[in-house]
């Protein structure tokens, strides 16, 4: 071990031993800073935790001999301890020697706490580093100084400068191995110069490192008299925090929930994301544009009299305003836009790539809607920062999209607020979180564009109509029978006297959706096209019935979506592939099956038959006319 | 403009998930140990809903072979927060009079992660809250605060959700349940420095004191319920008074005692900082089946 390490600042403090109290006293105050490493295995990223986690005496006994045990076992230092094995979790990982997922690790000096997000490298894993960097004040960029800026590095660096991390650390590590040469360490700061004014990283902290040795870690290295930096933990101590620049900044709480114990108190409770308010100032609940004042500052510790960015508390207001958990509470003189139509870059982080135009569950601080993304404007290869076309994202890819959400939200651009700007895309079926996204700026159409209020109600159309308006949505392969079935039902409605509509799929192809074709993306595009007409239909108090083959589950919950609770009655005509495929009414399936027909559903195209149909048909136990009398008898009464 | 110290900003973000959950889920519950991260955690709660009562139960998924110091703290910290308690035995359990000495392993597995899985089950709870912190085990951390279970209750550390900023997905489908963990980020001594700072009652057994202890396989044990012992242990073991205290707080015939002169607060946080050997230790449950024991106990339902 080099002499910095006998005696480094934040080894354990003597005063704990002396005056315990003295030192509580003076570690109560403590601030937090939580930082990124980025590297790959061989860049000593898990060494360097390692050796802060041993240098701040986070190690104890117990571990460090488990720890110099596995070292001789399969540690790649020979008999010497093996840092990185402090930190390479999970079995699967210590076995192959990669760290595959974000593992958060602890440590403090005297002046700070930090916690690290320890993320794999490998561009497979861009997600984890994502997900590390999204919450890191700071990023630790290391560099083999054997190598040098490598496509990599320039990788981590923009995944770092992307999820708007400010400060940036150039750790040029493994100086032992070129016996600390300046010449060579200045040659990689200037690479990495160019490349950061290449991508606008406005500032970065280049510093010549040893984890191994532990040089310029704690205390400036004596081999590298010529570094007239700090050593890294000084930096960390140091560095300005994402905490205090939000403090700065205007006054936004988004709502979780409304505290309400009793009729005599109504409290919103929040993480104050940015600025301080008090007691007296005046504030303005978003969406809804509302004004009041802050009455109280409420905690179990009695009134506080400011609040402030960082702070969970429960403010409540001067006046009876309408406010829920979604809504955002804001200085009333600048408050944040709202919007329905954004630019935003998106990390696809799921297995399944993004559809064009699917619904999604999108989540913003507290508020959650409802949101489609576009074809994406161009998609980002990592490596080089070039603009490649693309139609969708896949996994770990990185593109810009115009994502358009179903009610307005209130947002901020990523880069003044993360916590109004930045989101995640959640599957409606899977339930998986499928992207993360940052918002760039609202597009202005949807601000110029408003809601007409009419007169005529939907309820005044279906009054008039006499009947309760739906849509019967059938569902099934091509030539189960939908078309057939939902005629039939349309034709008893009529002798009913009700107003009823049928959309079928073939027409609607030939007028209104002509320009689709049968990708997945035009699929769900045929279907959220048809699903507005109905909405429109039903408004008018028509009983709407949609013959599509609607082979997806989340296009046909979309348009559940869309109306009201009760509405959308799916009709499944459960047909089995052998009986439509023999029907085969307008020889589809052959030519499918001869492969002159692509993306047929059933074929080359996968069907999701609904789980929990309001209504289903066996098209071989029943007629025609009794599928339609079984119809009929499910949704009476019609009004 | 105020810095916030790094331990109001742990208890805003532990406040932050408290409310999420109880904002997105339909039946949440507060796995509560009675040892001091859980008292810790039931604190936060407080805090969190201030007016209000916490918005949910306590349950104690108990072993019947707890401290009898814990059991009475317990009845008063459910009390005093104005929540309802609940207490589940494993029946099966019981009735095979599982036991920390003749079942080894299968104590744990019988009493903690299978009770645990029943208890779940039996009230249709989706989201328990516990009090778990990364710092404890490598595996704890990698595992996300909002940790999903299927509905047999297994963890798959594959397949786990990235999570974002502040942003939890709490959407599941029916039968998947959700493991909170408000505590991921806090360390041993946070945890310390917080109970000071707040003055929260935690287990006497955590401060040093004369205590009737017995040596068993190496490790020094408090003999908190002799009789019991002696049935299942066929001798009676034999007895030395000794001033000890515990790092943690588990089934009294699995929890080593450290001895210890700390009797304040402040002496056992000295106790603690100048330690050199890891709070768990204490704990038998993580050495079997290798390095990899907790991980394998989490993959099968183990908090």
């Amino acid at each position: 071990m080099t002499q910095q390490n006998s005696d480094p600042a934040y080894k354990v403090d003597a005063l704990i031993a002396e005056d315990i109290d003295a030192y509580l006293e003076q570690h109560q105050n403590k601030q937090l800073l939580r930082f990124i490493t980025c590297g790959s295995v061989d860049d000593g990223k898990s060494t360097l935790i390692g050796r802060l986690l041993y240098d701040s005496k986070m190690i104890f006994e117990d571990q460090l001999a488990s720890l110099e045990n596995d070292s001789k076992k399969v540690g790649t230092q020979g008999q010497e301890i093996d840092f990185a094995l402090l930190v390479d979790g999970l079995a699967a990982e210590r076995e192959q020697g990669i760290t595959i997922d974000v593992a958060y690790r602890f440590f403090g000096t005297e002046k700070r706490k930090f916690i690290v997000a320890d993320c794999p490298g490998h561009e497979q894993y861009t997600r984890n580093m994502v997900t590390g960097a999204s919450t890191a004040d700071l990023a630790v960029i290391l560099i083999d100084a054997r190598k040098g800026v490598l496509v990599q590095t320039r990788r981590h660096s923009y995944l770092c400068h992307l999820l708007g991390i400010r400060n940036i650390v150039l750790a040029v590590n493994k100086m032992d191995l070129i016996g600390y040469d300046q010449a060579k360490y200045d040659a990689i700061v200037a690479d990495y110069q160019a490349f950061a004014d290449e991508i606008g990283i406005e500032h970065f902290v280049p510093m010549p490192i040893s984890g191994f040795k532990g040089d310029n870690i704690t205390g400036k290295s004596a081999n590298t008299p010529w570094f007239d930096g700090i050593p890294l933990v000084e930096h960390l101590e140091t560095v300005e925090l994402n905490n205090t620049l939000n403090q700065a900044k205007p006054f936004r709480m988004p709502v979780q929930w409304v505290n309400r114990p009793n009729l005599d108190f109504r409290g919103f409770s929040g993480l104050v994301s940015t600025g301080s308010i008090k007691p007296g100032d005046p504030v303005r609940v978003l969406p809804s544009g509302k004004t009041s004042t802050v009455k109280s500052i409420v905690t179990f510790d009695g009134e506080q009299d400011e609040a402030l960015a960082g702070q969970s508390v429960t403010i409540c207001l001067a006046d009876e305003v309408d406010c829920s958990r979604g809504d955002v509470l804001a200085t009333a003189d600048a408050p944040p836009e709202s919007s329905d139509q954004f630019e935003a870059t998106l990390v696809w982080m799921n297995d399944e790539a993004m559809k064009p135009g699917r619904g999604y569950w999108m989540k913003l601080g507290s508020q959650m809607v409802t949101a489609t993304v576009q074809h994406p404007k161009y998609e980002i290869n990592i490596n080089t920062m070039d603009h490649l076309a693309a139609k969708t994202l896949e996994l770990n890819s990185i593109g810009v999209a115009e994502v358009a959400t179903d009610k307005p939200i209130v947002f901020e651009p990523y880069g003044d607020n993360r916590a109004l700007g930045g989101f995640i895309l959640i599957d409606k079926i899977t339930n998986a979180t499928v992207a993360a996204g940052m918002l760039h700026f609202s597009l202005r159409r949807a601000q110029n564009v408003h809601w007409q209020p009419t007169d005529i109600s939907r309820e005044s159309h279906a009054a008039m109509k006499n009947q309760t308006p739906r849509v019967l949505w059938f569902t099934g392969l091509s030539g189960s029978g939908k078309s057939t079935i939902a005629n039939e039902v349309e034709k008893q409605l009529n002798l009913m006297n009700r107003h009823t509509f049928l959309l079928d799929g073939d027409n609607v192809r030939h007028g209104l959706n002509k320009d689709l074709g049968f990708t997945e993306a035009d699929r769900i595009e045929n279907i959220r096209r048809v699903g507005e007409v109905a909405k429109l239909m039903v408004d008018a108090g028509l009983i709407v019935l949609t013959a599509f083959i609607s082979p997806f589950r989340a296009e046909r919950r979309m348009v559940r979506d869309m109306l009201p609770e009760g509405e959308f009655i799916e009709i499944f005509v459960d047909t089995p592939l052998e009986v439509a495929e023999q029907r085969d009414v307008k020889g589809l399936y052959k030519k499918a099956r001869s492969g002159e027909l692509k993306n047929f559903t059933g074929i080359d195209s996968p069907y999701e038959a609904p789980e929990n149909a309001e209504i289903r048909v066996n098209t071989v136990e029943m007629s025609v006319e009794e599928a339609a009398e079984h119809i009929i008898r499910q949704i009476l009464p019609l009004k | 403009m105020r810095q916030l110290t790094h331990l109001e900003r742990l208890e805003a973000e532990s406040i932050h998930i408290m409310r999420e959950v109880v904002a997105e889920t339909s039946k949440p519950v507060m796995l509560y140990s009675v040892g001091k991260d859980s008292a810790v955690m039931l604190h936060l709660a407080k805090k969190a809903f201030y007016p209000s009562p916490p918005p949910f139960p306590l349950l104690h998924v108990d072993t019947t072979w707890k401290f009898k110091d814990m059991y009475a703290l317990r009845e008063k910290a459910a009390q005093d927060a104005g929540m309802e308690l609940l207490i589940y035995h494993n029946p099966e359990a019981e009735e095979r009079g599982i036991n920390p000495f003749d079942h080894g392993p299968l104590h744990t597995d019988m009493w903690k992660t299978e009770g645990l899985k029943q208890a779940l089950d039996k009230y249709g709870f989706d989201a328990a809250f516990g009090g778990a912190r990364r710092d404890e085990e490598k595996s704890r951390a990698k595992e996300r605060i909002f940790s999903f279970r299927t509905a047999s209750h297994g963890w798959d550390p594959k397949n786990q959700r990235p999570e974002l900023w502040n942003i939890y997905n709490a959407r599941k489908t029916k039968g998947e349940s959700i493991r909170v963990f408000p505590l991921s980020n806090w360390t041993e001594l946070d945890i310390w420095q917080y109970i000071m700072k707040e003055n929260i009652e935690i287990v006497p057994l955590y401060f040093a004191a004369e205590r009737p202890t017995f040596e068993y396989e190496g490790g020094l044990f408090m003999a908190d319920d002799i009789d019991r012992l002696e049935k299942v242990m066929g001798t009676k073991p034999e007895i030395t008074m000794k001033s000890v205290r515990f790092r943690t707080l588990g089934c009294f015939p699995l929890t080593g005692a450290v001895e210890s002169t700390a009797t304040t607060l402040s002496e056992v946080v000295q106790e603690t900082l100048l330690t050199t050997t890891s709070e768990r230790q204490g704990r038998v449950i993580d050495k079997d089946e290798g390095g990899a024991g907790m991980e394998k106990k989490k993959q099968e339902g183990y908090f």
